[in-house]
């Protein structure tokens, strides 16, 4: 048996791995995150609300319609995008010319209803997700087990990053995209309808949101809290990795992942802090984030 | 002597509040709306006359109303000690956090004071002398100086009164002196005041650290009244009533926070039994229409109609 620190290595095998699957969701959400706020100016603390709604949308899939995980991958980031359509047009439309602030206080509201709401219809206990036949079970790589679900979140979900990073930083539309965040009254005047393109952008990011709730669902538990502690933890990777940069956001969402998990095995009581503790290390050494530029 | 209508406002509802615990409206009520009427006046320092939002000032609350609630139990302090350690606590703990906080501004500010409160969360959650998620119950009231005891509803009442008139006069004395409009100059335009040699960082600092102590205060207060510290006054909801109280009642004016309070907490009140899981959605929705409708909060909204009034 190898020992590193006393400490076996298939704990700090497995701790890297629960560790990564997390950071497979910061990364997720981060990007997301970054991306709305590239475009429209507002700090979207309903991204925690979002990522919960899909996780239940994937959960009454099932439970009300039969509808199982395949379709829920396609189905609840679909659903959540369409909400997010319609508070875009209802509520946020409207405060792209006032200070930020106020986006970031409309969508806490936001995320208080959506919290309050299910506690109510679902209660407050949490709710487990069978994980999908095809993706049960461990698979033997020599030196230890991997469940094979674990791995199918970290792959997906960096795929998924790897797609929206090439769609923003490498394509046509991606450009379009970032020449109206610049600069929105000279894109509008070539032709190309802007304020469409933010309520898809706007639709787009939540629907990753609602997605990285899909993929959550069967190794957590699904329950109504699961949002609101998680999108603080993201906004600190934000800060840590500088809102502007899309890649940044998701390096540093894996990274901190990866520091967490290893510090779940090293000294336990810190894992729910190191997240916070590295922001402020950060903060003091590079105000601007790992990534940003100021 | 030329009074002034605000001030015959002010006189007329201090007198009402003397008056309020004989004509049977309960003490203990009376007092918590006092006590967040403190808090949010603190945090209107910052959101209202520095254009700065915190998301940490729930920490300040929590964190100071656990250290009185600790000198009182366990080390069996005096209350007028208790409440100045408690309200110190959140001063060297507004210091710390500024510290690192005011190194961005804006919406950055904002979310990096929520994560920080995070932390402070979880420090309490795993500190040994906080008691976990049971909190410190059975805090007693003690006396003042060995002069007045304040186990009866009716002197601590008074006491808090007395305490939040102090603090409501410090506060527009703060706003009014030539540091207050040093403020406003900066949440106006920041470069500009730079540029005419205020140093606008050591300004915020200071502004944070001042409102962190009065927050810490208002927390020490609240043990003291209603005898228990608990985890949920460190949590981000906390934070979140706050805000919607200073926003509800007006941003920036100085009876709005104190209005904003009075409603948030009445409404709790009035809900919490009945409607369960609902009074959140109810909160929600009052920081939605807030947003939406009207973003100078009720006391503003009605200045700035008697302004057009005035002009018309």
């Amino acid at each position: 048996m190898t020992d590193i620190f006393g400490i076996p290595i298939q704990v700090i095998l497995g701790q890297l791995l629960l560790g990564l699957v997390n950071g497979s969701f910061y990364a997720m959400l981060s990007l997301g995150l970054a991306v709305i706020f590239g475009l429209l100016g507002v700090v979207n603390f309903a991204h925690g609300a979002f990522y919960m709604l899909g996780a239940y949308a994937t959960w009454v899939l099932l439970d009300v319609f039969g509808l199982g995980y395949w379709w829920a991958l396609l189905l609840s980031p679909l659903a959540i995008g369409l909400i997010g359509i319609i508070l875009e047009r209802l509520f946020l439309r409207h405060l792209y010319k006032v200070d930020p602030l106020y986006g970031l206080l409309l969508t806490f509201g936001l995320s208080l209803i959506a919290e309050g709401v299910l506690r109510e219809v679902f209660g407050s206990s949490g709710q487990t997700y069978p994980v999908p036949e095809l993706l049960q079970g461990t698979m033997d790589v020599g030196f230890m087990n991997l469940p094979i679900y674990r791995v199918w979140v970290i792959v997906s979900s960096l795929t998924i990053c790897f797609f929206t990073w090439y769609l923003i930083e490498r394509t046509r539309l991606g450009a379009t995209l970032r020449a109206a965040t610049e600069n929105p009254k000279l894109v509008q005047a070539f032709g190309i309808n802007v304020p469409i393109i933010v309520m898809f952008t706007y639709a787009g990011g939540v629907a990753l949101a609602a997605l990285a709730g899909v993929l959550s669902a069967p190794v957590i538990q699904v329950s109504p809290l699961m949002g609101s502690s998680l999108v603080i933890v993201v906004f600190a990777v934000v800060v840590i990795g500088g809102m502007g940069s899309i890649m940044g956001s998701i390096l540093s969402g894996v990274g901190l992942g990866i520091i967490e998990g290893f510090t779940k095995v090293l000294y336990p009581e810190a894992s729910n802090i190191v997240v916070f503790l590295i922001m402020a290390i950060v903060l003091c050494w590079r105000p601007a984030g790992l990534f940003g530029k100021e | 002597m030329q009074i002034s209508r605000t001030n015959i406002f002010y006189i007329v509802l201090l007198l009402l509040a003397l008056l309020a615990p004989w004509v049977g409206v309960y003490p203990i009520f009376l007092m918590t709306i006092i006590c967040y009427a403190i808090f949010a006046c603190a945090f209107n320092l910052m959101l209202g006359y520095s254009g700065m939002l915190s998301f940490v000032h729930a920490a300040y609350f929590g964190v100071s109303s656990y250290v009185t609630a600790w000198l009182l139990t366990a080390n069996a302090w005096s209350t007028p000690g208790a409440l100045l350690v408690g309200a110190l606590a959140s001063t060297v703990l507004g210091l710390l956090i500024g510290l690192i906080a005011i190194r961005r501004s804006g919406i950055y500010f904002a979310m990096i004071t929520l994560a920080l409160a995070q932390l402070v969360y979880f420090v309490c959650l795993q500190a040994p002398f906080m008691g976990g998620e049971n909190g410190i119950q059975g805090v007693p009231r003690g006396d003042l100086f060995g002069l007045i005891s304040l186990t009866d509803d009716l002197s601590m009442y008074y006491f808090v009164v007395v305490v939040f008139v102090l603090i409501f006069l410090f506060i527009q004395r703060i706003v009014h002196s030539p540091f207050g409009q040093i403020l406003k100059a900066i949440r106006e335009n920041e470069p500009r005041a730079e540029s005419l040699g205020y140093f606008a960082d050591h300004q915020k600092l200071l502004v944070f650290v001042l409102s962190s102590t009065l927050a810490g205060l208002a927390g020490s207060l609240k043990t003291l009244v209603l005898g228990f510290a608990t985890l949920s006054d460190v949590l981000q909801s906390t934070s979140g009533e706050v805000i919607l109280m200073t926003m509800l009642g007006g941003a920036g004016t100085f009876f709005g926070p104190v209005l904003g309070s009075a409603i948030v907490v009445a409404l709790q009140n009035l809900l919490s039994d009945r409607v369960g899981s609902w009074v959140t959605v109810i909160i929600g929705a009052i920081f939605v229409i807030c947003v939406m409708a009207f973003r100078r909060g009720i006391v503003g909204e009605w200045l700035a109609y008697q302004d057009r009034k005035r002009s018309a």
